[in-house]
């Protein structure tokens, strides 16, 4: 199952639409990162609104996701885990440590808008 | 009762099974159900049980009981006597009856009945001895499905209390908009911790916070496992996009969480509720200004 | 082993041979399917399909090939979920530092067995090298 990864302004915006094998969140990643330097992109929200499990591999995967963008020069912002898997994640030991989380898409998008202002901003 | 002696003084002994002997009682205890009945009620009454229940009820109640214990001696299945014990304790309860009530009526059924197959078969000896080595067994396996059933459904009952008691004893304010307070009060142990951790997390959710206040003024005491819940409590809430600000830590539980050495650097404390809230306020970008301070042409608009 | 499943009524069961990635996926929504049944709230249920997830990871990683079996129990006064998580791999030498927050040898988290200990209420493991590896783990309804 490909995550689709759409290009809005300067963000990408990566909507998981369903349950991900661990080979879907390698792709995942790959394609972020490789988009991420081709369209230079100065944020990514990955949305796990649907996400019903998060376990040490899809964490891991997204703090990877996080830090490698970073390494690239943008921001990224995980948007929409569910309360209850917010709290299985710490249960297992799992914090997401430096990766930033928004409620939902709108947030992600003011969370970046705060850290990432627009650099080609025209007559501003 | 049709009791065929001519049938039986043919028989051997062994051939009169168990299961005969309670067909015979059964049938015994159906011929005499008006009068056991009202004797059994007229017993509770005299033993003052089941005061919370008019005259009236306790003898529908008792026939209820009544039918279903004979079936249960019966069909010596039990499943209808429990569902029906559980009903009846669903009823009952809430009107105050207690546990000595429900065992003590069941035994003075059963010391009814008892007595009443004594009457019947005073001639026989053997006969007696027999009827009630089959009727024992059976009635005291009743007189336990109805008990547990009872103290089965109080037990229900005393959980459910307990929750909403757990839930009503943590409320999830919203004091401003996106801004939550959790005052806490009174011991946490694992359990309300999980409930407290489940119920910030639902209302970060619903009510869009960003910040939330968890004063801790009330709780007298905090050992290692809480205060590890609670540093994932605020870990989970930053997971939803929310900063936590805990409040109102007192000396002793401060000492406590540096000589346990919990992660300290994961949480944002701030001395008092009000200091709290303050703080929130400034991080939502919230500025409380007295009136006297804003200019005069605001008042004019 | 055969002691956990002692006065133990088993109502309904269900078997996912675990060999790559995706059986992992079927595993935790099979888990959460069947523990539904039981009316688990809706935490409970993400805590045992997190669990499973973690359980039948360990399989792929370190087990090559097995199976995740999952039973709904009832031992007369509580009902709950079991999950046992078999295979025949290399089995671990050392249960105990396992067990441990932050050991791990595959160069994963290392959160695998103490996490999936704290989302449970019971936890058993059997293991010796060569012999593979057996992971019990029960959740009863509150």
């Amino acid at each position: 199952m490909e995550v689709p990864v759409l290009k809005q302004g300067d963000y990408l915006i990566a909507s998981i639409q369903s349950a991900l094998s661990d080979q879907d969140l390698v792709q995942l990643r790959d394609s972020i990162v490789q988009k991420v330097g081709k369209l230079r992109s100065r944020g990514v929200i990955v949305d796990v609104t649907v996400l019903d499990v998060m376990d040490s591999f899809a964490t891991r995967t997204l703090r990877d996701i996080a830090h490698m963008i970073r390494l690239r020069g943008a921001e990224t912002v995980i948007v929409g885990i569910q309360p209850e898997v917010a709290f299985a994640m710490v249960q297992l030991g799992l914090s997401l440590e430096g990766v930033a989380c928004a409620l939902d898409l709108e947030e992600g998008l003011a969370y970046l808008n705060r850290k990432s202002p627009k650099s080609t901003k025209k007559g501003a | 009762m049709p009791n065929k002696p001519a049938v039986r003084a043919t028989e051997v002994v062994s051939a009169e099974t168990a299961g005969s002997l309670l067909r015979e009682l059964v049938a015994h205890l159906r011929q005499n159900r008006t009068q056991l009945r009202e004797e059994w009620a007229s017993r509770i009454t005299e033993a003052q049980l089941l005061t919370a229940m008019s005259k009236e009820e306790i003898f529908a109640e008792a026939t209820s009981v009544y039918d279903n214990y004979v079936e249960a001696l019966e069909t010596e299945t039990f499943e209808s006597l429990q569902a029906y014990a559980r009903n009846l304790s669903e009823r009952i309860i809430p009107r105050g009856v207690e546990t000595h009530e429900v065992v003590g009526i069941v035994l003075l059924l059963r010391d009814v009945l008892a007595r009443s197959l004594f009457g019947k078969y005073r001639a026989d000896y053997n006969k007696l001895a027999r009827i009630l080595d089959a009727y024992e067994p059976a009635a005291n396996r009743i007189a336990i499905t109805v008990a547990v059933g009872f103290v089965q459904e109080r037990e229900r009952i005393i959980r459910e209390q307990q929750e909403a008691i757990r839930e009503l004893s943590t409320p999830v304010l919203q004091v401003r908009e996106r801004l939550l307070i959790l005052p806490i009060i009174g011991a946490i142990d694992p359990q309300r911790a999980r409930q407290l951790t489940e119920q910030l997390l639902r209302g970060i959710r619903s009510n869009r916070a960003k910040v939330a206040v968890l004063d801790i003024t009330g709780v007298p005491y905090i050992d290692s496992a809480v205060a590890n819940h609670l540093v994932q409590t605020v870990e989970a809430s930053r997971l939803l996009g929310a900063t936590v600000i805990v409040t109102g830590l007192s000396p002793e539980i401060a000492q406590t969480l540096v000589n346990i050495s919990v992660d300290l650097a994961k949480m944002t404390t701030v001395g008092d509720l009000q200091g709290g809230i303050e703080e929130a306020e400034r991080r939502l970008g919230y500025k409380v200004v007295p009136l006297s301070e804003i200019p005069q042409q605001q008042e004019e608009q | 082993m055969a002691r956990t499943e002692k006065g133990l009524t088993v109502k309904e069961e269900a078997v996912v041979a675990i060999n790559i990635d995706t059986d992992i996926v079927v595993a935790r929504h099979k888990s959460r399917e069947l523990a539904a049944q039981l009316g688990f709230s809706y935490v409970d249920l993400t805590l045992i399909a997190t669990a499973v997830s973690e359980l039948a990871r360990n399989i792929v990683l370190y087990g090559g090939a097995g199976e995740i079996q999952l039973s709904l129990v009832e031992n007369g006064v509580n009902r709950g979920i079991v999950v046992v998580a078999e295979d025949h791999g290399r089995g671990i030498a050392d249960i105990n530092r396992a067990l441990q927050d932050g050991y791990s040898s595959s160069g994963s988290l290392g959160l695998g067995l103490p996490g999936t200990r704290r989302l449970m209420d019971e936890f058993e493991i059997v293991s010796a090298p060569g012999k593979g590896t057996k992971v019990t783990v029960k959740k009863w309804k509150r």
